[in-house]
């Protein structure tokens, strides 16, 4: 199955590299009055249920990512992709000491019949030298995770790296392993 | 709205995008991940993606030179102005983008706690800008050429000069980060960084040119810098095999 030859070829990748946050989170970095970070809020006030997601970009020596950025794309309560009055997309960065992270936004919908609510993210950093894209399942959403299309691609020894586990109320704890034994998938999207 | 939700998008070249392990660039030994990518069919998730618009971006916001300057002050360094296209690879416009960029200043340094290179800050200067493609998806940005700068790689590693550029395109599946050069700087072919692509012909695309006609007499040198995001599928996914 050819492409046609006079089709141009996608713009290569390069790693984002370990000053991501000057172009991408300005304030992270430590500067004031050029630019306001964008995409410090994900679901905004939105309708819907309220959770928080925490966790780890882990290497394969099992050290935190302290310079990664995290980007989150979802859909809102209803399942609905950038619906009015809803950006469903944001950024998440580490502490630089701890590689700790966390997020608040709103518990997304299923998008279709059989499809699980999930949450698209796409991780950067040096080191990576294209973006990958992953995605966070919910660990309490067990039958749907069992009906849903893209988890049954997945072999079953590897599935539960996509699924978050719950953390106390209304809270969900996602490790995103880069490499190694509990490695996350990642997927060519 | 999110984005253009039924288009699939060509499949990514794996043999011209950069592979995860380049033991070259040392950090990728412990960042790659070992197995090979999970291939999605297309589903809404990726082929939706965030819209951005002017109360995301301010006038002002692509003009480095000033963004971060006092009144009346400028950023030092060699004044260019970086533009060029964002189309795909059918070489249509992909129009109202946003296109993020950040860079060390003219002396490689970078505003960033942790970059403690001894090339000094420059207090007019930021490094980081942002724009909207137009309606014909071409962009510009006003700012200095970076310097280059070492890094802890192997024992004497230099990145060429360059800017960091993040492209959403339509849709998530489009998205990218990358870098750019400039022509003729002969630290390009050390850096293992650029190295990493594979292909000769990959690495000199991300090779800004010199553009002498946009070139601002007395006030700016200019440079060209075309992106290509995937373009829409050519034939239907469905008779592909999964997995790579």
């Amino acid at each position: 199955m050819a492409e046609r030859s006079d089709r141009l070829r996608e713009t290569p990748s390069q790693t984002a590299g370990p000053y991501v946050h000057i172009g991408l989170a300005p304030t992270a970095a430590g500067i004031d009055g050029a630019l306001a970070d964008l995409g410090r809020e994900i679901a905004g006030d939105a309708q819907g249920a309220r959770i928080t997601v925490s966790g780890r970009v882990i290497d394969g020596k099992g050290a935190p990512v302290a310079d990664a950025l995290i980007e989150v794309w979802q859909a809102d309560a209803a399942g609905r992709y950038g619906a009015e009055g809803f950006r469903g997309w944001g950024r998440v960065i580490p502490d630089f000491e701890t590689g700790e992270w966390r997020f608040d936004t709103i518990r997304p919908g299923s998008t279709g019949p059989g499809i699980a609510p999930h949450l698209t993210l796409w991780i950067v950093a040096r080191g990576i030298n294209i973006g990958l894209h992953t995605r966070l399942y919910f660990g309490d959403e067990g039958a749907a995770n069992d009906a849903d299309p893209v988890l049954a691609l997945v072999p079953d020894g590897r599935r539960g790296t996509l699924i978050a586990a719950p953390d106390g109320p209304d809270a969900y704890r996602f490790d995103i392993h880069l490499q190694g034994e509990d490695e996350t998938v990642f997927f060519d999207a | 709205m999110g984005g253009q939700g039924d288009m699939a998008f060509t499949p990514r070249d794996w043999g011209w995008q950069p592979p995860a392990l380049t033991p070259e660039y040392r950090t990728t030994v412990a960042r790659a991940p070992a197995n090979p990518l999970l291939r999605l069919p297309p589903t809404p998730s990726e082929l939706s993606g965030p819209v951005f618009g002017h109360g995301d971006v301010a006038a002002g916001d692509n003009d480095l030179l000033h963004n971060h300057a006092a009144p009346g002050q400028s950023a030092i360094g060699e004044r260019i102005i970086l533009h060029g296209r964002v189309v795909d690879q059918d070489g249509r416009p992909v129009p109202g983008t946003l296109i993020e960029v950040w860079q060390a200043n003219a002396g490689g340094r970078y505003r960033h706690r942790v970059d403690g290179y001894l090339a000094a800050l420059d207090p007019n200067f930021a490094g980081c800008g942002r724009v909207l493609t137009g309606a014909d998806g071409a962009y510009s940005f006003h700012t200095v050429k970076p310097g280059a700068y070492p890094w802890p790689n192997s024992a004497n590693s230099w990145r060429p000069a360059h800017i960091h550029l993040s492209i959403f395109g339509t849709a998530f599946a489009q998205r990218l980060i990358t870098q750019c050069y400039f022509q003729g700087d002969p630290l390009i072919p050390h850096c293992a960084i650029v190295r990493a692509l594979p292909d000769p012909a990959a690495r000199d695309r991300l090779v800004a040119r010199l553009d002498l006609e946009a070139t601002v007499p007395f006030d700016s040198v200019a440079y060209r810098f075309d992106i290509v995001l995937r373009g829409r599928a050519a034939t239907v996914f469905e008779n592909r095999p999964e997995g790579m």
